[in-house]
């Protein structure tokens, strides 16, 4: 009935066509529709890591105990970080190991600080699914691939922290680090 | 709605007519529940389930608001306030046993009422929207009991609430932020339990405004019933009160015995003791396991120990999972068999049972842990799951040559009753009901 072009209501088109009525409904419509997704946005964002939690202070690690072969687990945004001292036995076979051969392929040295591969420093957060995996702590079992094991759905990592068997995709996550000194270390 | 024969509601007494002339709630009732709602008169137990799923429901929701009455949604505090209602509030123990166990006889029940949709063909038209809403149910209720778990903050409740939420970063790209975004930080905490007190305090509600929806719509046709063919005549029903009150009656009546039983004395046995651990952020035990019910999925979602495709093992686990539940929404269309009941599908009948011990060779994988041979066990049982739904399912409903229908509900049940009693000999002269 568009053609209709006078009527009881003052629904006169204009000579572009559109009627005082049409523009109502858009602007209405359009406020309403923006001012909807403005009262949504807080009920949204406020699930959010809020401002305490994204405040975290970044961690130092005395390195001067953890003896070759040993590793320890400090605590940064409220996560586990391994700190692993690696032999050199376990860099020579790390260093062996072909790239094509690795689901997430890196070497050791993309993983390490230049000077320090000895120093493996990651997430302990199995890229799965989260869990901590095993081979930090004191007779903890380091898997098959003798670097770490989780025990959540049996990912395996080699002493390189590198993915190697089971269903997690990535290697162990390295964080932003630094050393501060030759024995001190801060992350994040 | 309902059968030309339904009976209407005749107030009783003065007081009743006035309520009902005002606000007709008696009459709602009555062809809701009562003597107005004519139900098959051959149903057998299978069919108390869902009464008996209603009953746990109001148990978990009476016991859940007393016990958040106790309850600290912190994470320094929530797991001392579990003890504090242990030990010190005053039939504490009772109430938190009652809750815990109260929700594993919940999802006990709903295996059952599902596998009688499975096994008699409920799912099908007219009853696809009934079905619909009750895979909704079931997916309310596990992400409710999820959170309810997670409450607890003892080791198993906080691994649980990780690996739970580590789904979500499978998601290509949006995957991490949204994972944190939903514990709000970067592992669970104080901003996790208060979200999940919150929500596990509003689940059962939406459940039952939804199991509403679901009686309503199982009230346009009414029950289906182990024949599986239609009510025709008044003689093939009976009126929901007085018969099936009673007969929900006594199965409520076990059903609370054996609730008894375990509350009192076997309170967890259906839980895991590292629970009783306080949650700890820095060291995982050295197997988790979620609740008994999650294990099926569970054993789906490790089926995937290898990339295939683009697609890495990480996200396909979480597809599958997903999709092993979603699957369910689809069923209506894929049964392409016009009979329902199994009792008249031979063929469907024999893969039907062999579902049911796929499902339980995958719920006891998902409770062991992930070494040979469970893990290939696992991954057989996987694919059986999804083979019987996607391949066997549709293939055999067009095949399959059923079984001669009994002509009415009446006819079957008193075939029944004839060939009884010419074997036992001595029943052929009983009263007509
Ligand atoms: C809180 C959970 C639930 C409650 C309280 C509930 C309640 C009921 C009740 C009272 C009935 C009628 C009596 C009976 O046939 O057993 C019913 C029927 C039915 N339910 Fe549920 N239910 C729930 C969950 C589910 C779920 C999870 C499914 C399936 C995935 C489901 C599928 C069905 C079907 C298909 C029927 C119709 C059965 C027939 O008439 O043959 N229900 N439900
Ligand atoms: S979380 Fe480590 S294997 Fe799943």
């Amino acid at each position: 009935m568009a053609e209709i072009t006078t009527d009881m209501h003052g629904d006169d088109a204009f000579e572009d066509g559109v009627r005082r009525r049409d523009f109502i409904h858009v602007a209405t419509l359009s406020f309403a529709g923006v001012g909807t997704v403005a009262a949504v946005a807080p009920l949204l964002v406020q699930m959010a890591p809020s401002a305490d939690v994204l405040a975290q202070s970044s961690t130092e690690v005395d390195l001067s105990p953890i003896q070759p072969g040993q590793a320890i687990k400090v605590m940064w945004r409220k996560q586990p970080v391994f700190v692993r001292n690696l032999t050199p036995t376990e860099i020579a076979a790390v260093d062996a190991v072909p790239l094509s051969s690795l689901r997430d392929p890196q070497t050791l040295a993309q993983r390490t600080k230049p000077g320090k591969s000895n120093w493996l420093i990651t997430m302990g957060v199995c890229t799965h699914l989260g869990c901590v995996p095993l081979g930090a702590g004191p007779g903890e079992d380091r898997g098959p691939y003798e670097g770490y094991f989780c025990p959540c759905h049996g990912s395996a990592y080699d002493p390189a922290g590198r993915i190697r068997k089971g269903p997690a995709p990535k290697n162990l996550e390295v964080p932003d680090y630094k050393f501060s000194t030759d024995k001190i270390v801060q992350i994040g | 709605m309902s059968f030309p024969w339904a009976k209407h509601y005749e107030p009783k007494s003065d007081f009743m007519k006035w309520v009902d002339s005002r606000l007709p709630i008696p009459r709602f009732v009555y062809s809701a529940v009562g003597g107005g709602y004519p139900v098959p008169r051959n149903l057998n137990y299978f069919w108390n389930f869902g009464f008996m799923a209603g009953l746990a429901l109001m148990i978990q929701i009476i016991t859940g608001i007393v016990l958040a009455m106790h309850y600290d949604p912190s994470s320094a505090g929530a797991f001392l306030s579990v003890e504090h209602i242990m030990r010190d509030v005053n039939a504490g123990w009772f109430l938190r046993y009652a809750h815990a166990n109260g929700a594993s006889f919940f999802f006990i029940i709903i295996y059952l009422h599902i596998f009688r949709g499975l096994y008699y063909g409920s799912y099908k038209a007219p009853r696809e929207v009934i079905w619909l809403i009750g895979v909704l149910i079931f997916l309310l209720m596990m992400a409710t009991a999820f959170m309810g778990y997670a409450l607890v903050w003892g080791q198993m409740s906080f691994w649980g609430a990780r690996v739970i939420t580590g789904f979500f970063s499978a998601i290509p790209f949006v995957g991490e932020p949204l994972r944190v975004w939903l514990l709000g930080g970067y592992a669970p905490d104080d901003a996790t339990v208060n979200r999940f007190f919150a929500l596990h305090y509003l689940l059962p509600f939406a459940i039952l405004g939804v199991v509403i929806l679901h009686i309503w719509a199982l009230h346009i046709p009414g029950s289906s019933n182990p024949t599986g063919i239609e009510v025709k005549e008044e003689q093939d029903t009976v009126p929901f009160h007085p018969y099936y009150t009673a007969k929900d009656g006594f199965t409520v009546v076990l059903y609370l015995l054996i609730f008894a039983v375990v509350v009192f004395f076997l309170p967890n046995i259906m839980g895991d003791p590292d629970n009783y651990i306080a949650a700890n952020p820095m060291s995982t035990p050295a197997h988790i396991a979620p609740e008994w019910y999650f294990c099926p999925f569970y054993a789906i979602l490790r089926a995937f120990t290898f990339n295939f495709l683009w697609i890495d093992a990480k996200l396909w686990g979480v597809i599958a999972m997903f999709a092993s539940i979603i699957l369910l929404f689809f069923l209506p269309w894929m049964d392409a068999s016009p009979v329902r009941s199994s009792g008249y599908r031979p063929l469907y009948k024999k893969f039907f049972w062999a579902l049911v011990v796929d499902v339980i060779v995958l719920g006891v994988i998902g409770k062991l842990p992930p070494n040979q041979p469970f893990i290939l066990i696992g991954q057989f049982a996987a694919i059986y799951y999804f083979a019987h739904f996607l391949i066997i399912l549709p293939i055999v409903s067009r095949i399959e040559k059923p079984l001669p229908l009994p002509n009415s509900i009446t006819e079957a049940v008193l075939a029944k009753h004839s060939s009884t009693s010419t074997l036992s000999g001595d029943l052929a002269a009983q009263p007509a009901e």
